[in-house]
C-alpha cells in the first residue's frame, strides 16, 4: 500500500499494538502529528514538556512491560527527551523514542532545531537509527520495537528526516525481523547451571540477591518458588522491591546504602551469593574489597558484560533470568536440603531483631516514614507507586510493602529528579483502575511540575504526596554528615503553595500537618479521583538510615541513634 | 593487576555511524585506544575494524563484552595467534644521504618509494614494535614528517 512516511509511523506504532503515545509537536514531526490528528489507533498524551513526555512512556513501560513510546520534535524536543532516555537506558527498559530532523538536505548544515540526535543519544540508548531512505523506515521500525525489548531491554531512538515523513512510498510492515549481528543468550548453559547447582547443595550460608532483572524477565513468581524450594534467605535492591512480596519471611529486605541492617550484614557474611538479574552496583556493593569476601558467586544475568565487571564471578551463567530459573528449579528439587540454613536464617533473624527497620515516631510531627507506612497500610496491594529521587524515594523503598513487582516504579540508575510524576501519569494510562501514587520530595516535584496541566486536561488523577521538609533532603543529610553542616543551596524554604499551585492548574490540593489531615486528605484524593497534590509538612531534619557512607564496607552502617543505643546496652 | 597491550579485530556492518559508535564507546567508558584502522571487507557489507588497545585483564575483558553488545557488531576476535603488521611513512630532507635510507628502509623490510625536488619518502609495514624501532633509527637522518598507519592483524 502507499502511503507517506510519517503515515508509515502511524501504521507500524498500530501494528506494534501501542494504545499510548506521549509525545510533543514540533517543525521537524509535524508531518507525523498530521497524521496522528486523523488516525484513531493509538492516544496521544500531550505532555507539557518533552522529558515528561518520555518519563510517562518509561512509566507506562515499567508498569505494563510493554515498550514505552515517545515523540519529540528536533532540537530542543530531542535534547530534552535526552534525560528520559538516559532514565530508561540506566534501568533497561523497553522503549522507542521517535524523533523528527531537519530535512536531509540540511544535516550538517546547522539548519533551524537541527542537533545530531544520533551522535548525542549513542551513550544513552541501547541503539539508534537516523532514517536515511523511506524503503528503510518499516523495517527500521520493526527492529526498534525488536530491540528495545529484547534480550537486556533498553531505549531505542529513531530519528526520522521531515522530508523521508513527507515522501510516499511502499508499506509493508515486516512480520519479522533478520539482524545477523543482533542475537541475545537467553538459555543459560546447562553445564554451568549443573555446578551452581552443586555450588548451592555445598553452601552453608548461601543468599539470593534479586535486581530488576528480575522485574524485567518477569521471573517474580519463579524466584519465589525458587526460595521456597530451597528456604534460602534473600535480599532485594532498589530495583527488585516487590519481586519476593513484603510477607514472605524469606526476605530480609533491601540491602546497599539504604538498605537494612540484617541484608547488608547477610550480604557481609554469606559463603555464596545467588544473583538473580541484578549488577552489583556501587550503591549495593559500598567498598568493593569488602564486598561479601567470604562468598563465591553464582551471576546469572542477560547481559554477559554485567559479569564481572566490579565483582568476580565464579559461576557465570549469561541468559534470561526467567529461562535460567526454570532449569534451576527442574533440577534442584531433591538436591538441597532446605533445613541445611536453619543456623543460618537464624543468625539473619537475630541480626534483624537487633536492629530492624524502624523509626521513632512522633505525635508532634509527621515522620516521613510513617507516611509511607500509612499508605501501605490504607492502601497497599492495590497502589502502583512511583518516586521521585532522594530521602522520599529511601523511606518507600524501605518502608512500603510491595507485595509484587511492578509496584514500585523509580529512577534507580540515572537517579533523576522529576522523574516520578510524568512515569505515575505513565503507569496510570497503563492500569487506569489502580490508584496511582507518586510518592515526591519538595524538590522534585518542581523538576516537572508543569505534569499538572497535562494529567488535568487528560483526567489522569495521580496523588502526589510531597514528604515537604523544606529540603533538599538528601543532599542535606549528606551535609549534615559530611560537610559540618554547612547547608550549600539545599535550604528550599522558599517554595510556591503547593495546594494553590495545583488548584491554578486543574488540580485538588491538600496542606496536611498532622496524622489525621493526611488520613482524610488521602481517603478524599481517592474519591476526588482528580489529580492530587498531598503537600505534607514533615520532619525537617529526618535522616535516611540505616546509611554505609559512599564507598565504605557494607557492614559499617550508620544506625539511627535509638538504635545505636539500644546496641550499646546489649 | 598490571596493562597489557591488545589487538582486536571487530568485524561490523558497513554503516554510516559503526566507527562513532566504537570510538564513543571506548572514550565514554575511558578504554584506551592506541592505534585504530578500519576497511570495507571486500565484496561484502561489512567493515573490519583492527584496535590496538592497552588496559589489565579486567578491562579487556569488559571492552570485548561491550563490543559485542552494540547492536552492528558481528565478531570480536581477540588475537592470541597472529601476525601483525604496521605501515609508516616517513619524510627526509633531499640533503640526506639516499643510500643511507635506502638501505635502513631495507633493514626493516622497506624501501624509497617517492623522491622529490625536497624530500625523500620511505615506506616499511612491518611489525610494531620494528616499526618503532625503525623510527627510532630514522631520527639520526633528520625526518620531516612521520605518520604511522595504525595496526592491522589477521589470525595465523
Amino acid at each position: 500500500m502507499k502511503m507517506s512516511g510519517a503515515q508509515m509511523v502511524c501504521e507500524a506504532l498500530i501494528a506494534e499494538g501501542v494504545k499510548t503515545v506521549f509525545g510533543y509537536p514540533g517543525g521537524a514531526i509535524m508531518n507525523v502529528y498530521d497524521e496522528i490528528y486523523k488516525q484513531d489507533g493509538f492516544e496521544h498524551i500531550l505532555n507539557r514538556h518533552e522529558q515528561a513526555s518520555v518519563h510517562a512512556a518509561d512509566g507506562y513501560a515499567r508498569a505494563s512491560g510493554e515498550v514505552g513510546v515517545a515523540m519529540v520534535t528536533s532540537g530542543p524536543g530531542f535534547t530534552n527527551a535526552v534525560t528520559g532516555l538516559a532514565t530508561a537506558y540506566m534501568d533497561s527498559i523497553p522503549m522507542v523514542v521517535i524523533s523528527g530532523q531537519v530535512p536531509l538536505s540540511l544535516i550538517g548544515t546547522d539548519g533551524f532545531q537541527e542537533i545530531d540526535a544520533i551522535g548525542i543519544s549513542r551513550p544513552c540508548t541501547k541503539h539508534n537509527f537516523l532514517v536515511r531512505e523511506l524503503s528503510d523506515l518499516p523495517r527500521i521500525l520493526k527492529e526498534a520495537f525488536h530491540i528495545a525489548r529484547s534480550g537486556r531491554p533498553g531505549p531505542v531512538l529513531v530519528d526520522i528526516p521531515k522530508d523521508i515523513t513527507a515522501e510516499i512510498g511502499e508499506f509493508v510492515y515486516p512480520d519479522s525481523v533478520n539482524i545477523p549481528s543482533y542475537s541475545p543468550t537467553l538459555k543459560g548453559n546447562k553445564r554451568q547451571i549443573e555446578k551452581a547447582i552443586e555450588a548451592i547443595v555445598k553452601a552453608k550460608k548461601p543468599l539470593i540477591y534479586i535486581g530488576g532483572g528480575a522485574v524485567l524477565s518477569n521471573a517474580s513468581d519463579l524466584v519465589r518458588e525458587f526460595a521456597e524450594i530451597t528456604k534460602i534467605p534473600a535480599v532485594e535492591t532498589l530495583m527488585a522491591r516487590g519481586v519476593m512480596g513484603a510477607k514472605n519471611p524469606l526476605l530480609l529486605g533491601m540491602l546497599g546504602m539504604h538498605g537494612n541492617y540484617a541484608s547488608n550484614m547477610a550480604m557481609s557474611e554469606t559463603d555464596l551469593i545467588i544473583s538473580f538479574g541484578a549488577r552489583f552496583d556501587d550503591r549495593v556493593t559500598g567498598k568493593l574489597s569488602e564486598f561479601a569476601k567470604y562468598a563465591k558467586v553464582i551471576h546469572i544475568d542477560i547481559d554477559p558484560a554485567n559479569i564481572g565487571k566490579l565483582v568476580n564471578v565464579d559461576y557465570p551463567i549469561v541468559g534470561d533470568v526467567s529461562e535460567v530459573l526454570e532449569k534451576f528449579i527442574a533440577k534442584i528439587r531433591g538436591q538441597v536440603n532446605a533445613e541445611a540454613y536453619n543456623d543460618w536464617r537464624e543468625v539473619l533473624e537475630r541480626y534483624d531483631t537487633l536492629h530492624p527497620q524502624s523509626y521513632e515516631d512522633s505525635n508532634e510531627v509527621i515522620k516521613p516514614q510513617w507516611v509511607i507506612e500509612r499508605i501501605g497500610e490504607s492502601i497497599g496491594e492495590e497502589a502502583i507507586i512511583t518516586s521521585d529521587v532522594g530521602q522520599h524515594q529511601m523511606w518507600a523503598a524501605q518502608h512500603y510493602p510491595f507485595d509484587r513487582p511492578r509496584q514500585w516504579i523509580n529512577s534507580g540508575g540515572l537517579g533523576t529528579m522529576g522523574f516520578g510524576f510524568p512515569a505515575a501519569l505513565g503507569a496510570k494510562k497503563a492500569f487506569p483502575n489502580k490508584t496511582v501514587i507518586n510518592i515526591t520530595g519538595d524538590g522534585s516535584i518542581l523538576m516537572n511540575i508543569q505534569e499538572l496541566v497535562t494529567a488535568a486536561e487528560y483526567k489522569i488523577p495521580v496523588i502526589n504526596i510531597i514528604l515537604n521538609n523544606h529540603f533538599l533532603g538528601m543532599v542535606r543529610q549528606w551535609q549534615t554528615f559530611f560537610y559540618e553542616e554547612r547547608y550549600s543551596e539545599t535550604d528550599l524554604s522558599f517554595q510556591p503553595n503547593f495546594k494553590a499551585l495545583t488548584e491554578a492548574c486543574g488540580g485538588v490540593g491538600y496542606d496536611v500537618t498532622t496524622k489525621e489531615e493526611f488520613d482524610a486528605a488521602l481517603k478524599d484524593a481517592i474519591e476526588k479521583d482528580k489529580v492530587a497534590f498531598i503537600n505534607v509538612q514533615v520532619a525537617r531534619f529526618e535522616n535516611v538510615y540505616p546509611m554505609v557512607p559512599a564507598n565504605g564496607a557494607l557492614y559499617n552502617m550508620m544506625l539511627a541513634p535509638k538504635q545505636i543505643e539500644a546496641k550499646e546496652t546489649k | 593487576m598490571s596493562a597489557v597491550r591488545r589487538v582486536i579485530s571487530v568485524l561490523v556492518e558497513n554503516e554510516s555511524s559503526v566507527l562513532s559508535r566504537i570510538s564513543g564507546l571506548f572514550a565514554g567508558r575511558g578504554y584506551n585506544i592506541e592505534t585504530l584502522t578500519v576497511a570495507p571487507i571486500p565484496d561484502s557489507n561489512r567493515s573490519h575494524i583492527t584496535i590496538a588497545t592497552k588496559g589489565d585483564a579486567k578491562t579487556l575483558e569488559q571492552i570485548t563484552k561491550q563490543l559485542h553488545k552494540l547492536v552492528p557488531v558481528y565478531k570480536v576476535i581477540e588475537h592470541n595467534e597472529m601476525v601483525e603488521k604496521e605501515m609508516v611513512l616517513i619524510k627526509f630532507p633531499i640533503e640526506q644521504n639516499l643510500a643511507d635510507i635506502q638501505v635502513l628502509c631495507g633493514a626493516y623490510n622497506g624501501g624509497i618509494v617517492n623522491v622529490g625536488e625536497e624530500m625523500i619518502i620511505g615506506m616499511v609495514a612491518d611489525e610494531p614494535s620494528r616499526v618503532k624501532h625503525f623510527v627510532e633509527a630514522s631520527k639520526r637522518y633528520h625526518p620531516i614528517e612521520v605518520v604511522r598507519g595504525g595496526v592491522v592483524a589477521i589470525e595465523r
